[in-house]
């Protein structure tokens, strides 16, 4: 994540070989099993629809496959270095690179990234992105090629803004009487916007199909090599991957979170191949440490009470060695995850110490803790209390089946499992009238998948201190759902929000996710990559789990025959 | 194959169903749950007759062990069903003034889609549920509870219409002007006559129920996965039908033989309570 | 007859907004939310904010007075102006879905055409094959051929459509590579070659949905026919020595119709609903597959939109049953 401007700049420059003709590939085929609602990131913030917008939408510096930020829009990053970001770190100044022009002929200036900020900003728009657009109190344009984005305080990381394909580029003049409580009225604009990029929006009908033909006015007159894309919508994964890998119908198919062994054997037919590419994205299961007990009423999964058997180490330290991330990987992602004992991939490779199963190591710690099995029933105690927790999780195959293995594990170190699992669109919702939301935690341990966006984990490790955390005060909204409170842990948060050197902020956010790991916050499983599937004769894809995976389908040809 | 042979036939192949399920752990006493992480998904073998799943756990005791859900909440739920579509289709033949209301209900009840309405009933009833009888039973009774509930329309329906018809029958008449009180004009003259569409509703409410339990645990609201239900064995299976055929085909013979017997008890019984007798 | 329907017709709205009142509130109950597909990287704050945009946090009363207003006034006046070219409802805000931030009566008429080819055509499929077997399976009852009729639709209806789908498809996408495995929506039927291709790539959703149909008339069918067979009326004809074609079509048919009219046009309506299940595996993207994901979205809107529209011709097609069946049945006599 560090930015080899140079590097990337070189093969930018260098890289799509035999300048080719615009258009000349034909028809492309992608599916996207879960279709795209809107084409504007702005109103959605689903994944699907972010990435469907990326073929037309554009922002000025894009993430690589690697996580690291290359220009897009413009010629070179600002930096400190370069005298982009002011010494004192609230201002950053982007210069738009020469000739850029909308689908409609129209220049692309620094007033649409003004507009773009005022839009997202706007009162009553409920704008997805918001957090991008975070302490920015003005974007200013000195010249139609330059814009300043000012914020009220340093940013010791002013990236938010544009980067990536969660914040890209509207044209003013299409969004203009959007702003606001208007934006849902703007149906049209918000069904084809007009952008930068490589393909400009024919036909779209939500969850089901978006139909886009080369841009006539994209700046490389030798691309794209496609002449139309079609993303088809619908189905499920498994649906996705046969289309591609066993009947050739499709060429791509995004997100294949499918049984190793089924995914293996249709990529054995040889139509077509599997791409896997890592990101932050890490399944771990967290701990609660408050007392979720019914009894408790309205103080259940509250800091009122802490948890009682949770609040052990010894107890949430047995629950990781009791596992074989090797095996829960090998189970249920393939060469699609890697075990983790991290939340933040070390630059040295896993601890391979912490990835070995030790179940008489487990069953050592739990005796010396004073919890053993004193009525024979096969489930420790102590005190009085039984080691029965409860598992919950979203709805998923692979999360059932490791919910069954790890139920298994701990019920050889002594520890019964009752296993709970729950509709996603309810577990992930985080509506406070429900009792089975991700939030509410009213279980010992939960399961899921945890990320960050591309370039800093500021935000991400943010999450672990103490006043993030739901309950009642907050109408149970907030992001540290296990409540762990911890003051060194909040020291080093703010420590991390004014460290200005990005090595410092490495450094920094190593310690914290050492900290995390040590105190037993969260028991991370599995680093999951992002798993496509493309036809054999598709070049130029580049799975990216740091933007969107189509980030740059302006290369991507049919191979020659 | 006459009419005592479908009887037979039905009910010799539904026993020996039960009988599998039930009595089979006896003679094959690999635990469902337990894994065997060396032999995933593993073909047929003496250890494992029917192939282990992706974990490792016997498909033969996983079998035997769902049939016992599957028939159960089969069972259970079409009783439920039928029982409340008897009552409400009866009522409302019989009972003008209550006929509007009660259809009307129905057809509330028909256009409810059964995901939103199953997962409204797991936040209303399952904590309440489980504390009453156990979280095991607690979901049973609620998942039955839902089946019943989003499949008793259709055979309240057809009888109101076979109802409304007899009761323009002159026996009917007859009886009414005999004096008859209204339960004993039910259970006495219009149950025997609408008999064969109630075991008709009931062959396919069985039906109805196990294959909505499969959907309900494909749609993720069903039961949890250490319970493995015919069904979700399905569900789970369909993913590997290219590889391993046998994984999603024997739940799904077992199902269709189940449905098979009920459907031939339900034929012979239909004939059986024909006042006429056979042709 | 007349004043029957009449009455039953001016019945109908009272019921339909109850109906309404009733989905709508249930509907509310439901756990489910519009942030859900969200990644969890945007911050709670944000996700709160979109929230109070969307209009959750109006009170119910509010939003139900909105809804039913926008649902049985603005909409239907919008129709009107376009078909009209009026302005009955200009700058009137529409019912919007949460997910597409698009009115949710464009996105369900953008779906029917699918539908209504696949999800109809099957039940039209199912019927013509399930009345002629269920008659004649009563007809020559405990023969081979009602044994094997009886069987085959069982294991259809037995067979749930997520397995015979994949199974359809595995066979003939492919391994035989005969049809296509996705439906294609943008197909427009113009000529001989088009035709073709949307007859080929509806032939396995159609399938597999028609076994569905015929499996249950068929049942509904021979039960029917089998009570009309013994009745007196029936003997009374062959007794008179009518032959027995003429028996089977104008006594027997006839009146086994009845009760099976009843269970086809109250399916009718689950036409519009779409096939969940048989459309997500297809990927036919009809009403049904709106449904799930609006349902998977936590997309409120759209979901008691398509089911009050439901209840709607659910209503509609008993109000037309009854009629049907007082027609067909001249015994019921209606006060």
């Amino acid at each position: 994540m560090t930015l080899r401007i140079p590097l990337i700049l070189l093969t930018l420059l260098t890289a799509p070989p035999a300048a080719a003709e615009r258009g000349a590939d034909g028809d492309l085929r992608i599916l996207y099993w879960q279709a795209p609602s809107t084409l504007n990131p702005y109103l959605s913030g689903g994944i699907k629809d972010l990435e469907a917008a990326s073929l037309v939408l554009e922002p000025l510096a894009r993430y690589d496959p690697q996580g690291d930020m290359t220009p897009w829009l413009v010629d070179v990053i600002p930096t400190p270095q370069n005298g982009g970001v002011s010494a004192d770190r609230t201002r950053i100044t982007w210069t738009l690179r020469e000739g850029l022009r909308w689908s409609d002929g129209s220049p692309l200036t620094s007033h649409d990234l003004r507009f773009t900020w005022l839009y997202c900003t706007a009162e009553g728009g409920g704008c997805a992105q918001a957090e991008k657009f975070r302490d920015v109190i003005d974007v200013e344009t000195p010249d139609p090629r330059t814009a300043t984005v000012v914020f009220n305080q340093p940013k010791p990381f002013p990236y938010g803004p544009f980067v990536g394909p969660q914040s890209p580029i509207l044209q003013a003049a299409q969004f203009a009487d959007c702003l606001g409580p208007r934006a849902p009225t703007c149906v049209e604009a918000n069904f084809a916007p007009r952008g930068t990029g490589p393909y400009v929006v024919e036909e779209f009908r939500a969850g089901d199909v978006v139909r886009y033909r080369a841009n006539p006015e994209y700046r490389d007159p030798g691309k794209p090599a496609f002449a139309t894309v079609t993303i088809k919508g619908g189905g499920d994964a498994a649906a996705a991957a046969r289309a591609v890998l066993e009947t050739g119908e499709f060429d791509y198919a995004w997100n294949l979170q499918l049984a190793p062994e089924v995914l293996e054997r249709m990529e054995a037919r040889g139509k077509g191949r599997v791409a896997v590419a890592f990101g932050s994205l890490v399944e771990r299961v967290a701990i609660n440490f408050t007392d979720p007990d019914p009894a408790l009423g309205a103080a259940r999964s509250t800091r009122a009470h802490a948890h009682p058997m949770l609040s052990d180490p010894a107890v949430r330290r047995a629950l990781s060695m009791a596992l074989d991330r090797g095996v829960m990987t090998e189970i249920g992602y393939g060469r699609a995850g890697r075990p983790t004992c991290d939340l933040l991939p070390p630059p040295e490779g896993p601890d391979a110490a912490c990835l070995e199963q030790d179940i008489p190591g487990a069953r050592a710690l739990l005796d010396e803790a004073g919890w053993t099995d004193s009525d024979g029933d096969g489930v420790r105690e102590k005190d009085g209390k039984r080691l029965h927790l409860l598992l919950q999780t979203s709805t998923n195959a692979v999360r059932q089946d490791f919910q069954s293995i790890m139920k298994e594990w701990w019920r050889q170190i002594g520890i019964a499992t009752e296993l709970r699992n729950i509709d996603p669109s309810v577990f992930f919702g985080g509506n406070p009238d429900s009792p089975d939301t991700l939030q509410k935690f009213h279980a010992d341990l939960q399961m899921y998948a945890g990320a960050y966006d591309g370039g800093d984990a500021e935000p991400y490790l943010a999450t672990w201190s103490c006043d993030k955390a739901p309950g009642p005060e907050n109408q149970w909204q907030g992001a540290n759902v296990s409540r762990f409170c911890e003051p060194n842990y909040d020291a080093l948060v703010q420590e991390l929000a004014s460290a200005a050197t990005l090595d410092a902020r490495r450094a920094l956010e190593r310690r914290m996710n050492d900290m995390l790991v040590a105190e037993g916050a969260v028991i991370p499983l599995v680093d999951r990559g992002r798993v496509s599937a493309h036809a054999l004769d598709l070049e130029g894809t580049a799975v990216n789990a740091w933007d969107s995976e189509l980030w740059n389908i302006a290369d991507w040809r049919r191979a020659a025959q | 194959m006459r009419r005592p042979f479908a009887l037979c036939a039905g009910v010799a192949l539904l026993t020996l169903i039960v009988l599998a399920v039930l009595a089979g752990p006896l003679l094959w006493s690999v635990p469902p749950e337990r894994m065997d992480l060396a032999a995933r998904n593993a073909g047929a073998s003496l250890a494992h007759p029917l192939g282990t799943d992706q974990l490792g756990r016997d498909l033969l005791a996983r079998l035997m062990a769902g049939g016992r859900i599957s028939l159960a909440v089969g069972g259970a739920a079409m009783l439920a069903a039928v029982a409340l579509g008897t009552v409400i289709g009866v009522v409302a033949g019989m009972v003008r003034w209550l006929d509007g209301p009660l259809m009307r209900l129905t057809d509330l009840f028909l256009s409810l889609p059964l995901l939103p309405l199953a997962l409204i009933a797991v936040t209303l009833f399952r904590a309440p549920l489980a504390a009453a009888l156990g979280p095991e039973a607690g979901l049973f009774a609620l998942i039955v509870g839902v089946i019943a509930a989003t499949s008793w329309m259709q055979t309240a329906r057809v009888l109101r219409g076979e109802v409304l018809a007899l009761m323009a029958r002159s026996f009917i008449a007859a009886a009414r002007s005999a004096g008859t009180p209204p339960l004993a004009l039910a259970t006495r003259h219009i149950l025997p006559n609408v008999a064969s569409a109630i075991a008709v509703s009931a062959t396919l409410a069985v039906a109805g129920a196990i294959i909505t339990e499969s959907t309900l645990s494909f749609l993720g609201v069903g039961f949890p996965p250490d319970f493995p239900s015919w069904g979700r064995l399905l569900a789970d299976g369909t993913a590997y039908l290219g590889d391993r055929p046998g994984r999603a085909l024997w739940p799904g013979a077992l199902i269709s033989l189940t449905v098979l017997a009920v459907a031939y008890i339900g034929d012979a019984l239909r004939d059986r309570s024909d006042p006429r007798g056979p042709r | 007859m007349i004043r029957y329907t009449l009455r039953r017709l001016v019945f109908a709205a009272p019921v339909l907004l109850a109906i309404s009142l009733v989905v709508f509130l249930l509907l509310d109950l439901a756990p489910g939310d519009p942030m859900a597909q969200l990644p969890l990287s945007i911050p709670p704050e944000v996700k709160a904010e979109m929230r109070r945009v969307l209009g959750l946090d109006a009170p119910l009363p509010v939003r139900f007075g909105k809804w039913a207003w926008q649902f049985y006034v603005i909409e239907p006046a919008t129709w009107i102006d376009r078909a009209l070219g009026t302005a009955l409802t200009e700058d009137r805000p529409r019912m919007i879905s949460w997910q597409t931030r698009a009115p949710v009566m464009d996105l369900i008429a953008q779906r029917l055409p699918q539908t209504l080819w696949v999800v109809g055509l099957a039940y039209v499929v199912g019927i013509l094959l399930a009345v002629p077997l269920g008659l004649w399976s009563a007809y020559r009852q405990y023969s081979a051929f009602d044994q094997l009729g009886g069987a085959v639709s069982i294991i259809g209806f037995a067979v749930p459509p997520f397995f015979s789908g994949v199974l359809l498809i595995l066979l003939f996408s492919v391994h035989l590579g005969w049809l296509p495995s996705s439906y294609d929506t943008t197909l427009r039927v113009t000529g001989w070659d088009s035709l073709l291709a949307q007859m080929r790539q509806m032939a396995m959703p159609v399938a597999v949905l028609s076994l569905q149909t015929t499996a249950l008339i068929s049942r509904y069918m021979r039960a029917a026919a089998l009570d009309v067979l013994g009745q007196d009326h029936v003997r009374a004809a062959r007794a008179r020595g009518s032959n027995e074609r003429r028996v089977l079509m104008r006594h027997v048919a006839r009146n086994a119709m009845l009760p099976v009219v009843s269970v086809i046009a109250l399916g009718l309506p689950q036409v519009f609903a779409g096939a969940i299940v048989t459309e997500q595996i297809f990927r036919v993207n009809g009403v049904g597959h709106l449904l799930i994901t609006s349902i998977q979205a936590g997309d409120l809107p759209t979901v008691q939109t398509i089911t009050v529209l439901l209840a709607v011709f659910i209503v509609l097609a008993n109000l037309a049953a009854d009629l049907i069946y007082a027609a067909l049945d001249p015994r019921i006599r209606y006060a």
